[in-house]
């Protein structure tokens, strides 16, 4: 049962990022922008001073997660376009496996960019990962989870809305509150290289929200996009 | 209610709350007595609490008069969660049971909750200006009330962004119940911040769980304060049930005109 769920799920995200694979388009404008952000940080502030070096940790943050939010606004919209939204409800499963579908596909997306954008931040800000790179994999794994999970229930509630685009982080970021403030922290910690009681607190926090809201936007999943009786 | 929402809303299948056809003269003169009772209570209630406020509670050794604001700042917040707690509760027995009814529980509801966390959020810094010496800090009470009010205004805007469907209604329960159980993981994550740490112990903590920290009179004034808030509640709430009943009940003889031309 869990094996075939996984297995629908995985098919979806492959769908997913076989067509952005092919025309790359939305993911470039979303990495576009990421990096715009970063660089845009480094003018807002005064450039080098320790000012920004301690405010680094919550820009890669911003960054990431207003970047993110472009991707998740658009994660529906070639269902919505192409009537394909129809298509996957009609389909036997069960309507969670779509949403962890798209959340797999939102997640891959998510991390790729990530991973493509850290490299620019480390040395426009010259950061060391004192704390190692496996602590910061998991504090970017946790948070991302936290937060496309949330967000890809939220952008479908806000499929076909005139108002999507400025609808949806209006809903995410509030309820993503505790997230930003543990990814936030936690990475501040990472970035010094003391990751001690203090971070596994702030992991534990991610986790329980990931948790939490996982399996609740799972479950919730149906009644976003089923057409109500 | 603009015009564009209503005539969206003649073309979509415009819901229907209740069996009743029709909120007959009867009916609705049977609610209003109910309400002026119920209003009566609230208005000697309220009168009570205000002279018990001023007159009765003794001034706070320390603080003085403003200390005063304290008795109407706590009953607003209260209020408010009993509000948000009905948003919650109507929310997740709409998906559950899908009638209408529950989502209208939850309509009448948030907008009260907003109202008075709004007055929670200025009140308290009307009283910690000269208490504190500062407008506003950012510990974990004040921060998540902050968060609260916000989720809360978001989904009045959620509410108001969307054609009138039963997916709407959907919808905004996902995300009234969303947000109603992301409250206490923001209350935990705000209380864990290192500024937090600077402030924590800075809001006074009147009722703990072994003891309440306040003078008998005070106690009193408080307790009526709160019951008096909860008199206003269900009278706003009622009222802003009719209205949505009523609402309703235009928008479905709206669309029995229009079916019929």
């Amino acid at each position: 049962m869990m094996t075939r769920i996984l297995e629908l799920a995985f098919r979806l995200a492959w769908k997913d990022l076989r067509m952005e694979f092919r025309s790359r388009q939305n993911f470039l404008t979303v990495l576009f922008f990421a990096f715009i952000v970063i660089v845009i940080f480094n003018f807002a502030f005064e450039p080098g001073s320790p000012a920004i070096r301690e405010s680094a940790p919550a820009i890669l943050w911003v960054a990431f997660l207003f970047a993110g939010i472009l991707n998740l606004s658009s994660a529906f919209i070639v269902e919505k376009e192409e009537g394909c939204l129809l298509g996957l409800l009609l389909a036997p499963m069960e309507r969670g496996v779509i949403f962890i579908g798209k959340f797999l596909s939102n997640m891959m997306f998510q991390l790729l960019m990530e991973l493509l954008i850290f490299p620019v931040f480390l040395v426009f800000f010259n950061i060391e990962l004192r704390g190692g790179w496996l602590w910061f994999l998991l504090v970017v794994i946790l948070v991302n989870t936290g937060f496309v999970a949330v967000g890809t229930l939220f952008s479908a509630m806000t499929i076909g809305l005139k108002t999507r685009e400025v609808l949806l982080p209006i809903l995410l970021f509030p309820v993503i509150v505790p997230v930003i403030i543990a990814g936030v922290r936690a990475t501040g910690l990472v970035f010094q290289g003391s990751p001690g009681s203090d971070l596994g607190s702030w992991l534990k926090l991610l986790g329980g929200f990931d948790l939490v809201f996982v399996v609740v936007s799972a479950a919730v999943f149906r009644f976003v996009v089923e057409e109500a009786s | 209610m603009s015009v564009e929402v209503e005539s969206r809303m003649t073309q979509e299948a415009a819901p229907r709350v209740s069996g009743r056809d029709f909120l007959g003269a009867g009916e609705t003169r049977r609610f209003l007595r109910s309400q002026a009772v119920l209003g009566g209570l609230t208005a000697v209630a309220l009168i009570v609490a205000l002279y018990m406020v001023f007159l009765y509670a003794p001034p706070e050794r320390e603080m003085g008069e403003i200390q005063r604001l304290f008795y109407f700042h706590v009953a607003s917040g209260w209020l408010a969660m009993v509000a948000f707690l009905v948003v919650f509760a109507g929310s997740l027995m709409f998906l559950w049971r899908g009638r209408l009814k529950y989502d209208r529980w939850a309509e009448a509801s948030a907008g009260i909750g907003v109202l008075f966390t709004t007055i929670v959020l200025v009140t308290g810094p009307l009283w910690a200006r000269p208490i504190w010496n500062t407008w506003w800090t950012w510990e974990p009470r004040l921060t998540s009330s902050l968060v609260l009010w916000i989720m809360y205004a978001a989904y009045l805007l959620l509410r108001g962004n969307f054609p009138e469907s039963r997916k709407k209604y959907q919808i905004c329960s996902v995300y009234a119940i969303i947000a109603f159980l992301d409250v206490p993981l923001v209350f935990f994550s705000v209380r864990r911040m290192r500024d937090a740490e600077v402030y924590r112990g800075l809001h006074p903590v009147v009722i703990s769980a072994n003891k309440i920290d306040l003078e008998p009179e005070m106690i009193l004034t408080l307790i009526v304060s709160c019951l008096a808030f909860t008199l206003l509640y269900a009278l706003l709430w009622r009222f802003r049930l009719r209205v949505g009943m009523v609402r309703d009940e235009i928008w479905r003889i709206r669309r029995v005109l229009m079916e019929r031309e």
